[in-house]
């Protein structure tokens, strides 16, 4: 089991009425991992405390597509959009690590965390070549894996697997 | 650890760390952005932008020393290299898309495929965290055996990796020697999982079969063979006037630049920061066993080499204290929403049958809610990242590959070095390019 969990913290309940803070902002427990909820505007900000605050390494940057998909897991205070941006985090000298839900409406961009961490740089690329989020101010936002004449982001809900229909040489007709 | 205690946390938060991270800070670094389109038309017009001394060469994608499918797109001016970018995806196979529509039984024969030098660590990384998901606990048999089954994969990857390393900087003999010494291991992994790689042996629950008669002996048989055999690699490759010229102060890179660029596993450990998920943040049963971190100080290819080298001899001395502590009890969880009936219940029990064949077929439930499981792979960490719905299939399966964010070190390490240390700083990365495009 990944021990990610950070003693101080006590878990709470998504809905409860008094929200806990932590780096200023709402904290969740999943699954014993600590989880730190922002939408656009709070997510440059918060990821920028949290560098100041010693995490000095963004291990994975990943979209999510919560296209049909009900969300209970968030606090109240975060409207729920149809794109997450994830950021895990490492405190090497806590040993800690903490995690950033960022919620990104369809067509929004969002501020790039290259300034703060370059190592997001490809990390960034893929969220945007598979679900189209958009990063401002990134130097090279272009597709990473897909080529780069690729219509469509395959990784959004709405992209259907199959949808390109394969030719195969010498197969035989409609059966 | 070089983290100063009393680091200051607001102005300069990274000067705990050893050097200077500006190199890659800065937005007109060693990376080439340039697109396809863009280089095309330079490479029409050689005096255009770039002047009549440099110009932008392709290596790759299908070259010998790219270990796989890696293109470069390189700067050249003369012989030496300046800017450069790994341009990558072309075994891109949507492989987390294809893992949202699989079961989360199904899901490990979908990410062993992805690290295929090393497929256990990513069947670990998936199962840990729907483990993580489902609140489960893992017999201490099934967790040692994982244990002892990863370190043996990550002795076969970095004999791997020594072998190809060999290969790529004309030591040709030790790519013989390595991949000798790696075909044991691929046997005994045959003989425990049923395939030579793609195990799908760790799974949700523990693993998928118990350990073979005589695995002992096996195991035994081949360390006491390989431990001197490395002694002899070692004296052979080590102290080698040619290997050291062709290794020692080439692609450097320092702690800071490692932490800015996300880089983990041998090319941190190699600029000096001992960051090893095995110690650091214990998972299976890391924290029972002795072994020591091995880490650089110098940053170069050299220091991955070594600390690559020295990584085989303390998975062995895991591997020993495995065989000799390994707990006695199940192999997986009896739990009956996630594991299937015993093989001996299904010939006596059509309710066992139904069970088995529902396991299989409809898969088990996860709760709602994300997770994040990280394990410490011979390249980085390897983390998986899971989003239930409360189904049978993740709404999202998002695998962290060490290789994708540590060929982002690439360009810094080729920098204003010659074309032909280029080989030897690939080789040293040890890209696997399946885990790299996923």
């Amino acid at each position: 089991m990944s021990d990610t969990e950070t003693p101080e913290e006590e878990p709470v309940e998504a809905a409860s009425p008094v929200e806990e803070l932590l780096h200023d902002a709402p904290v969740t427990t999943s699954f014993g991992q600590t989880v730190l909820h922002t939408d656009v505007e709070g997510y440059a900000d918060l990821l920028a405390r949290l560098h100041a605050a010693g995490f000095a390494q963004v291990i994975d940057l990943c979209g999510v597509d919560y296209l049909g998909t009900d969300r209970t897991d968030l606090p109240a205070s975060i409207q729920p959009e149809r794109f997450e941006i994830v950021v895990n985090l490492i405190n090497h000298a806590e040993r800690s690590r903490i995690r950033v839900r960022a919620q990104v409406a369809d067509d929004v961009d969002v501020p790039s965390l290259f300034d703060l961490y370059p190592g997001t740089e490809a990390m960034e690329r893929e969220a945007f070549d598979m679900f189209g989020i958009a990063f401002i101010d990134h130097p090279d936002m272009s597709r990473i894996l897909m080529p780069e004449t690729w219509n469509g982001y395959p990784l959004r809900k709405d992209y259907d697997i199959g949808r390109i229909p394969v030719q195969f040489k010498g197969a035989p007709g409609q059966r | 650890m070089t983290i100063a205690e009393d680091a200051p946390t607001t102005d300069a938060p990274d000067t705990g760390f050893v050097g200077d991270a500006s190199r890659v800070m800065s937005r007109d670094n060693a990376v080439l952005r340039l697109s396809e389109a863009e280089a095309g038309a330079l490479s029409l017009d050689p005096e255009d932008e770039l002047g009549e001394s440099k110009m932008i060469i392709n290596m790759g994608p299908s070259h010998p020393s790219t270990h796989g499918v890696l293109r470069l797109m390189l700067e050249m001016e003369g012989e030496t290299v300046l800017r450069s970018k790994p341009i990558i995806g072309y075994l891109h196979t949507g492989m987390e898309k294809t893992g949202e529509q699989l079961t989360y039984l199904q899901g490990c024969t979908n990410v062993t495929r992805m690290d295929y030098a090393s497929p256990l660590f990513t069947e670990l990384a998936f199962s840990l965290a729907v483990e993580n998901l489902l609140e489960m606990e893992i017999p201490e048999r099934a967790t040692w055996i994982r244990m002892m089954m990863t370190e043996l994969n990550r002795m076969a990857s970095h004999l791997l990796f020594m072998a190809t390393n060999g290969m790529d900087l004309g030591a040709v003999s030790m790519m013989i020697y390595g991949w000798r010494e790696r075909e044991p291991l691929l046997r005994f992994f045959e003989k425990v999982t049923g395939l030579r790689m793609n195990h799908n042996y760790i799974r949700p629950g523990g693993v998928a079969a118990d350990l073979p008669d005589g695995w002992q002996e096996d195991l035994i048989e081949y360390l006491d063979a390989v431990e001197p055999r490395l002694e002899e690699y070692d004296i052979l490759m080590t102290g080698q006037p040619i290997w050291r010229e062709r290794l020692q102060g080439v692609g450097v890179i320092n702690e800071a630049e490692c932490l800015a660029l996300g880089a983990t596993g041998p090319i941190l450990r190699s600029a000096g920061s001992s960051w090893d998920l095995r110690r650091d943040m214990p998972y299976l049963a890391y924290d029972e066993v002795d072994f020591d971190v091995i880490v650089g100080s110098y940053g170069d290819s050299f220091d991955r080499y070594a600390i690559r080298l020295n990584e085989i001899r303390e998975s062995m001395r895991i591997v020993r204290q495995c065989i000799e502590k390994m707990p006695s009890g199940d192999y997986r969880a009896q739990n009956k929403k996630v594991t299937p009936p015993p093989r001996a219940r299904i010939d006596e029990s059509m309710e066992a049958l139904i069970h088995h064949f529902k396991i299989f077929t409809e898969g088990f439930k996860v709760p709602v809610g994300e997770s994040y499981a990280a394990v410490e792979s011979p390249r980085g960490e390897l983390g998986v990242y899971i989003v239930s719905d409360g189904s049978s299939t993740p709404v999202r399966m998002h695998v962290r590959a060490p290789s994708f964010v540590n060929l982002q070190t690439l360009p810094h390490l080729m920098e204003n070095g010659l074309l032909a240390d280029a080989v030897a700083v690939i080789s040293s990365v040890d890209p696997i390019m399946g885990e790299v495009d996923r």
